[in-house]
């Protein structure tokens, strides 16, 4: 007589065994890999910085040829900068003018957020999977405290979805990802100038029926560098000194600028 | 040709900054005021945060009332000592305006305080000027003498009576005072050198000499826009160093511009225009107050 939990045991061995045989002789597990890369790791953001490009490229690698079993494959490209409280204020009529008067901090936002998928959003990649990872802007976005409820909420936080991608720090881009004979991809991501310094993420995921199969992940690192970054720090850390210097500078430009128009006028 | 403002964290067109700069320069040569009430809503219009705009154009208006007061002290129209009474109620009233800038900036309503401080203001001065010059335009057709005012004002009546010299004048100090600290909190909060306040209040109210009126507002700017540079960048970390070198280059050159396009127009004439262009901008700035926005929501980060 077997005891119950060794027979459990061999139920599921017996399960596993079964399902392993189940699978169809000419279509084997998806052994896949995805293998990618980003042009650039490392943004400077200079005195002539107006935004920039980064371009994710890569492969998906499996050990056959792709066929029509591929069509259901995806990918998700991610990037998404550091995320940091935002105020959010809403005017209104007050006394005939318009004033800022409700206000909500959200507790997280990332400041910069874009997406590019192979097909629409939730065909490349399924609710469950995108509620795991957090991949949708949604999830992105961090509001607890909330002063306000409802529709009111929904109303602020739909504003810093809109206002950013008017500005172009969030982007949603179904369609984004090539892919090119079910094996190669890339995409595009712009990013404007007013991006903010930290620890960029990029991460690309690799879906089958919605699933994700494999991920990538790389980190992209902005930072102001050169007469930005002195300048920047020296005005942070050392304010009275920048201060001084500013005032400085002012001074000389006054003084040459009499003195040069003296000396043209003569 | 795009520029990256390090404080302002943003990337701007350079030569729109210079053109800006130059446009405000031939207007303050051609009128001579500073233009800072033009250009600090201009900079906010173009995407500046008005915090960086206000405290940048503290740091130009250094740059061009330094190299005008230059000019009017070889020509020694500078009143030396009234300068400096209206300096010293300028620091406190500059030092009270930065750190109400900080607390208004705290509570989100900078855009609304700047406006306002710009729509009434303006609205005042050019209102005044307007009725002014269009007196002596009309006087001046009739062939009767502009009106000549001197004399004594209430400013004799009161204590701690100064000799001032240069002004020919034996007043009081607490009005140059007031003056200077009511300036000094204008240009803390609305990135202003003050001339359009103050070089009206120094005739109309002390009874100042007009030949060293602008001299004397102008040594008094100097030093106070420098010292409202630096609070605000020491308290509020607001100072573009770039923004500004861009709009004093402009500005230099553009004031030489205006200063000979001045030569040849009519003091009365010029009056009437600056006048025009002041409530022009006063206007804009009411309707932009009471007009419905596109946009009622806007984004901030925590303690800006």
């Amino acid at each position: 007589m077997k005891s119950g939990p060794m027979r459990i045991a061999a139920l599921l061995a017996a399960a596993f065994a079964l399902g392993a045989a189940a699978q169809p002789a000419d279509q084997p597990p998806p052994v896949e890999r995805v293998i990618a890369a980003l042009d650039q790791n490392r943004i400077a953001i200079t005195a002539g910085f107006d935004g920039t490009e980064i371009f994710v490229y890569g492969a998906i690698a499996r050990d056959r040829l792709p066929g029509p079993q591929d069509a259901d494959v995806g990918v998700v490209v991610l990037i998404a900068g550091p995320s940091a409280p935002v105020v959010v204020r809403r005017k209104q009529r007050t006394l005939g003018i318009w004033v800022n008067r409700d206000m909500e901090v959200i507790d997280a936002a990332p400041s910069y957020y874009a997406i590019a998928t192979s097909a629409a959003f939730y065909d490349t990649i399924s609710h469950t999977e995108d509620l795991r990872r957090r991949v949708s802007l949604e999830h992105a976005l961090r509001f607890v405290g909330a002063r306000s409820e409802g529709e009111t909420r929904t109303a602020f936080l739909d504003a810093v979805v809109r206002l950013r991608r008017q500005s172009g720090l969030y982007v949603i881009a179904p369609q984004g990802v090539e892919v090119i004979e079910g094996t190669l991809f890339n995409a595009r991501f712009v990013l404007p100038a007013n991006i903010v310094e930290g620890l960029y993420s990029a991460q690309v995921l690799l879906t089958r029926q919605g699933a994700v199969v494999d991920a990538f992940e790389a980190q992209i690192d902005v930072a102001k560098a050169g007469v930005e970054r002195w300048l920047f720090d020296l005005s942070r850390q050392r304010a009275l000194l920048y201060g001084l210097m500013a005032i400085t500078v002012a001074l000389a430009a006054g003084l040459a600028a009499s003195e040069a128009f003296r000396w043209l006028k003569r | 040709m795009q520029i990256y403002l390090p404080i302002a964290e943003m990337s701007v067109n350079a030569l729109l900054l210079l053109g800006l700069g130059g446009a405000i320069g031939v207007l303050s040569g051609l009128f001579g005021v500073g233009g800072g009430f033009l250009l600090t809503p201009l900079l906010i219009f173009i995407g500046i945060p008005p915090a960086v705009a206000v405290a940048s154009q503290a740091n130009q208006i250094v740059a061009s009332s330094f190299s005008g007061v230059l000019a009017h002290w070889r020509r020694k129209t500078v009143d030396l000592k009234m300068g400096l009474v209206l300096l010293a109620g300028g620091l406190v009233g500059s030092y009270f305006g930065v750190w109400l800038f900080a607390l208004v900036r705290a509570l989100g309503q900078v855009e609304l305080m700047v406006s306002l401080c710009y729509v009434v203001f303006l609205g005042i001065v050019g209102g005044l000027m307007m009725v002014e010059s269009v007196r002596t335009l009309r006087k001046r057709r009739r062939g009767a003498p502009a009106a000549v005012r001197r004399g004594h004002t209430w400013a004799h009546r009161l204590p701690m009576k100064i000799r001032f010299r240069e002004s020919k004048l034996y007043i009081s100090a607490i009005p140059p005072l007031v003056i200077g600290l009511f300036v000094g909190v204008l240009a803390a909060i609305m990135g202003v050198g003050g001339g359009f306040v103050m070089i009206p209040a120094m005739i109309y109210l002390l009874g100042m000499p007009t030949s060293v009126v602008i001299g004397t507002s102008l040594f008094q700017i100097t030093l106070l826009a420098g010292f409202t540079t630096l609070l605000h960048a020491q308290q509020n970390q607001t100072v573009d160093v770039v923004l500004a070198v861009l709009l004093i280059v402009g500005g230099v050159i553009g004031a030489q511009f205006g200063a000979q396009l001045g030569a040849k127009l009519r003091g009365e004439q010029l009056r009437f225009l600056l006048a025009a262009l002041v409530l022009v901008v006063c206007a804009k700035l009411a309707f932009d107050l009471v007009a419905t926005p596109d946009e009622l929501f806007s984004l901030s980060r925590p303690g800006q």
